[in-house]
């Protein structure tokens, strides 16, 4: 046996530019399922254990006032365990060198004590002082874009009114991992921020003294949260309660599990993608390998080795090379993920991470390779035994050949060469198919991760240059006056305004329902259209309702039922109106309606909850100096911002998947077409020196081996790219939630980019291998063969 | 240096070495051969295996070159030649023929002549070649689907298709039987004496020399005997 053991170590030096190839494939294949697996994984045990020991709660209610003395009434509901009431209120913000408005959320605590829930997390500072009234602890995110710090001062607008502020700390609450403004689709840190004070500073500006409008709380063990909101909403209804909800209907729980879906399936798809393409080329490669090496196994079988001996032996080598490849490729992924939180870090604001790696993970990936490796390589080993000893040793007789299919079809003007190429990809159709199938997969990962790009630009610009074409949305505090526009029409700078109605509901159809508005518009308005599937704009109809085709989906409703409407605010009106139409969004999903028959429904006179502008971009910054100073204005959403702030998330986070992506996808093009090489040469070589004795020129031969992979490579573009379209259709349709649902745009610099990539990879084995054809041993080539 | 006799003669080698380095061990393969081949002989390079004979045909067939001393093909220089030379050299001039034949198994016998004639100069069609070595039948045949001497004779019609001055041939019938590779050596006297191409055949099997107008013993890296045979016997009286 020992023998046997130099034998693999001189095999593995070898083979080392083959095996260096499979290495590399299983490190990438095992790489990526551990980035991914990790990441997540931190992701999930953050959250977690953020949740825990920050006392993330339960339930959550907003109501308009009520006497503190309601409380203990609620503390009474079954299922309550801790509750505790807040003050809570919208501010404006003001600072030095930034002329954009900014908004804010106040959020009261226990005068100068962390609150029981909720409980904040301080990265710097300290909690306000129980005595004073002017102290502000900050959000981290909104923290770092104006570069905050304990002991700086803030510029606020309170109810109206001016104050200045001290900053006591900057601080982390779980209730605001994902810091987003309602409303928003993307984090905007420098125009939202959160701020707590003290309870009494808050009651004190707010006039809600012994009061409170917010509540959280947590379930005693049992109980679930629709029983509690239940008996929340009862006693909190008379208070203007606007409806309890459970941590699925929290803006940034929602956000971060929405996110963590998304996650989770490129998490899921894309390695298993990798490692599936990695297991796939492992065991067609390490099936060729052994084919090489039927000489040996017939002559160890001659000396006696039995079939178990032979296949531990080969079993050794491959998995020597999985070993290493996947060793690096857990090193690679651990290194990757550490550097991914750290992105993940920007938009999702943890107090701390719990970074670990499941040694089930990289066992995982590891088994997956390892176990495609061993079947490619046991099936060859099988092979090559079961042939007598004296026949394997034997040169290979002739192999069969016949005309291909287009010679049979009647082209008969093939160059020899030409006829040599062809005829060699038709004897093996299945070992051509695996080759293509391996490019063609290379080709679709990089489309895969490259087609983002492109679809997220015609997202934005199908949501915000054709559906929606207002510069700024003004939403208010509360429903106003219709005529209320007619003050923002006079506004410098607005060169028209439109009213909008959003009521927030909660839609339901049969046993499903969703939480969000139903908001109405003008009739032929300017600056908001609903677009139907083509793309063209739809009229507002009188009557019924109009639904955003996903979210239809997610209530099972179509066109003509009827969908229940919740009003939760004003009049609380149960509502039954008819869905005359679907809407095609990718941003959010609505319920539109004709703004008259919503306020009519409402059973209001004219009113409107916001408005869209139009502007002369020259008097903006005079514009938003008159907006801060509208008590009645809640936030300012500028239309180019939305824009800005997603082309930079999709920058840092796409761009660099997309890189990498295009590296991994690039070393497997290489590892397929260059394995592919080195086994045709290692078969062909004695008819290449054969025609090299018979005078042909190096050119001229390598035009048979090397035009046979380009060959390959060009039949796998097209099988490539529908693949490619395939797994991106996929993702897409994995990735579809009420936030985004990104469309599957596939740009020709898409296509472009994952010919180029593979392409370049062909090239790279063509050179290499051309080295090798240019050391053809010509005399070897007329001894006994092989 | 280029005298009348070296002018006639088609190869010409003067103390003609081939030294091997295998590692550590020198091997000399060739040790001062001196040899001259004349336009359409047919000589038989007769000796036993390790004797040198097939070293001596690869380089005489531009696939390898000595260690010192001169080889001349038709006073050219072949010592100091380059890649190119020697690769139009072996296109245009020389034909060889394999003890394993060595066709290309995805071409079938017309495509396997054609291959050659395809980049040669003024060849004869495949056609023409294979029915020199009486196999127009079999012309559209693979090569899984013909016998060993069926191959070999496709691999004669290969190597004589371009019309080469000589022929190089080791171990025609080396991997053939006895009927099969007489049948064989009858093909490639026919050719000799239809065609005038002088040929070289390399074998361990002294019965062949019978049929030469010459035969060259080598022996340990020498050319130990030279002897003229002025009444070559007919293949049907060849037996082995």
């Amino acid at each position: 046996m020992r023998t046997l053991h130099i034998k693999l170590w001189r095999n593995l030096w070898t083979l080392k530019g083959q095996g260096g190839a499979i290495a590399s494939v299983i490190a990438i294949g095992v790489a990526m399922f551990v980035m991914s697996f990790t990441s997540l994984d931190a992701l999930r045990a953050s959250q977690e254990s953020v949740y825990q020991n920050q006392r993330f709660a339960h339930v959550f209610a907003n109501l308009k006032r009520a006497p503190e003395s309601l409380a203990e009434r609620l503390r009474e509901v079954p299922g309550v365990a801790t509750l505790e009431t807040r003050v809570q209120a919208p501010v404006n913000i003001q600072m030095e060198d930034f002329d954009q408005p900014i908004t804010g959320l106040v959020l009261s605590i226990p005068d100068g004590q962390q609150p029981q829930l909720n409980r904040l997390f301080l990265r710097s500072g300290q909690l306000p002082d129980a005595h004073r009234t002017d102290q502000v602890l900050v959000s981290e995110a909104f923290a770092e874009a104006h570069e905050l710090q304990p002991g700086d001062r803030l510029s606020v607008v309170i109810n109206g009114r001016y104050q200045q502020l001290l900053v006591s700390g900057v601080a982390l609450s779980p209730e605001f991992i994902y810091q987003i403004r309602p409303g928003d689709i993307m984090p905007d840190f420098s125009r939202y921020g959160i701020l707590w004070m003290n309870r009494s500073a808050v009651e004190a500006a707010f006039n809600m003294d012994g009061a409170f409008n917010n509540l959280s709380l947590t379930l005693s063990p049992g109980y679930s949260a629709e029983s509690v909101i239940a008996g929340l909403d009862n006693i909190l209804a008379p208070w203007g309660g606007l409806g309890a909800y459970g941590r699925d209907d929290q803006l940034s729980h929602r956000y971060l599990e929405e996110e963590l879906t998304q996650l989770e399936t490129m998490a899921l798809f894309l390695p298993l993608i990798f490692i599936g393409v990695a297991a796939f080329l492992l065991n067609v490669v390490a099936a060729r390998l052994i084919r090489t090496q039927r000489e040996q196994i017939a002559v160890l079988k001659a000396f006696g080795y039995n079939s178990f001996a032979i296949a531990s032996h080969y079993s050794a080598l491959v998995l020597v090379v999985v070993l290493i490849g996947s060793a690096i490729g857990v090193f690679l992924g651990v290194w990757i993920a550490s550097g991914l939180a750290g992105i993940y870090q920007e938009f999702f604001r943890f107090p701390w991470l719990e970074f670990s790696v499941r040694p089930g993970v990289a066992l995982a990936a590891i088994v997956i390779a390892g176990g495609a490796t061993l079947v490619g390589t046991l099936s060859a080993v099988y092979r090559a035994f079961s042939l007598p000893p004296a026949e394997a040793m034997r040169p290979e007789p002739p192999a069969n050949f016949r005309r291909t299919l287009v010679e049979r079809m009647g082209i008969t003007w093939l160059s020899q060469p030409s006829r040599i190429i062809l005829r060699n990809l038709e004897r093996q159709p299945v070992k051509a198919g695996m080759s293509i199938l391996g490019i063609g997969l290379a080709v679709a990962l990089v489309m895969l991760t490259g087609f983002m790009r492109g679809s997220v630009s015609y997202m934005l610009d199908v949501q915000f240059r054709l559906a929606q074409k207002q510069d700024i949305t003004v939403t208010f505090n509360e429903p106003a006056a219709g005529r209320t526009i007619h003050e923002l029409r006079a506004l410098p700078g607005v060169r028209y305004a439109e009213g909008f109605r959003t009521a927030p509901a909660i839609l339901r159809y049969g046993h499903r329902e969703y939480r969000g508005a139903v908001q109405g518009y003008v009739p032929e308005s300017q600056l908001f259209t609903v677009l139907d599937a083509e793309l063209q704009p739809i009229e507002m109809p009188r009557e019924g309702v109009l639904l955003t085709d996903h979210l239809a989906r997610m209530l099972g409703i179509e066109p003509g039922d009827i969908l229940q409407v919740s009003v939760q605010e004003g009049r609380r009106p149960e509502l039954n109106i008819p869905v005359a139409g679907l809407v095609t969004e990718f941003i959010g999903v609505g319920a539109y309606m004709h703004r008259d028959t919503l306020t009519r429904l409402l059973r209001e006179d004219d009113t409107i909850s916001g408005a869209f502008l139009a502007i002369e971009p020259e008097h903006q910054s005079e514009l938003n100096r008159r907006l801060e100073n509208i008590p009645r204005i809640a936030g300012v959403n500028f239309r180019e911002n939305v824009i800005t702030a997603f082309n930079e998330a999709m920058d840092e986070t796409v761009l660099m998947f997309t890189l990498f992506s295009m590296v991994m996808a690039g070393s497997i093009a290489f590892a397929v077409v260059y394995n592919n090489a080195r086994i045709a040469f290692a078969e062909r070589g004695r008819e290449l020196a054969s025609l090299r004795v018979l005078g042909f020129t190096r050119a001229e031969v390598s035009f048979i081996l090397l035009g046979e992979l380009l060959l390959l490579t060009f039949i796998a573009m097209p099988v490539g790219f529908a693949l490619g379209i395939g797994l991106s259709w996929l993702l897409t349709w994995g990735m579809q939630t009420d936030l985004y649902r990104i469309p599957l745009v596939i740009t020709p610099q898409t296509y472009a980019t994952g010919a180029l990539v593979v392409l370049t990879a062909t090239f790279l084995s063509a050179l290499i291998i051309g080295r090798s054809l240019a050391k053809l041993d010509m005399v070897s080539a007329l001894k006994a063969a092989e | 240096m280029v005298g009348t006799e070296t002018a006639q003669a088609v190869f010409h080698t003067r103390g003609l070495t081939r030294v091997f380095r295998m590692g550590e061990v020198e091997i000399h393969a060739l040790r001062g051969v001196d040899m001259d081949l004349y336009p359409g002989e047919f000589v038989v390079l007769l000796g036993a295996s390790g004797s040198g004979k097939s070293t001596l045909l690869n380089i005489l067939g531009g696939l390898d070159a000595g260690t010192s001393g001169e080889v001349w093909y038709r006073g050219k220089d072949l010592s100091h030649a380059s890649e190119k030379v020697l690769t139009d050299f072996r296109r245009y001039h020389v034909g060889f023929v394999f003890q394993f034949y060595n066709l290309i198994p995805s071409l079938t016998a017309r495509e396997n002549v054609a291959i050659v004639t395809d980049i040669a100069r003024d060849p004869m069609t495949p056609e023409e070649a294979l029915e020199l070595v009486s196999l127009t039948e079999r012309m559209d045949h693979f090569p899984a689907q013909m016998s060993g001497g069926e191959q070999q004779r496709v691999a004669i019609a290969r190597a004589i298709a371009k019309k080469p001055e000589v022929l190089l041939c080791d171990e025609p019938t080396g991997a053939l039987d006895s009927k099969t590779g007489i049948k064989v050596l009858e093909v490639l006297l026919d050719i000799n004496r239809r065609l005038g191409t002088t040929t070289a055949v390399i074998t361990h099997n002294a019965v062949i020399s019978d049929i030469a107008n010459r035969t060259i013993r080598l022996s340990d890296g020498r050319v130990s005997e030279v002897i003229d045979n002025p009444n070559p016997v007919t293949t049907d009286q060849l037996h082995w």
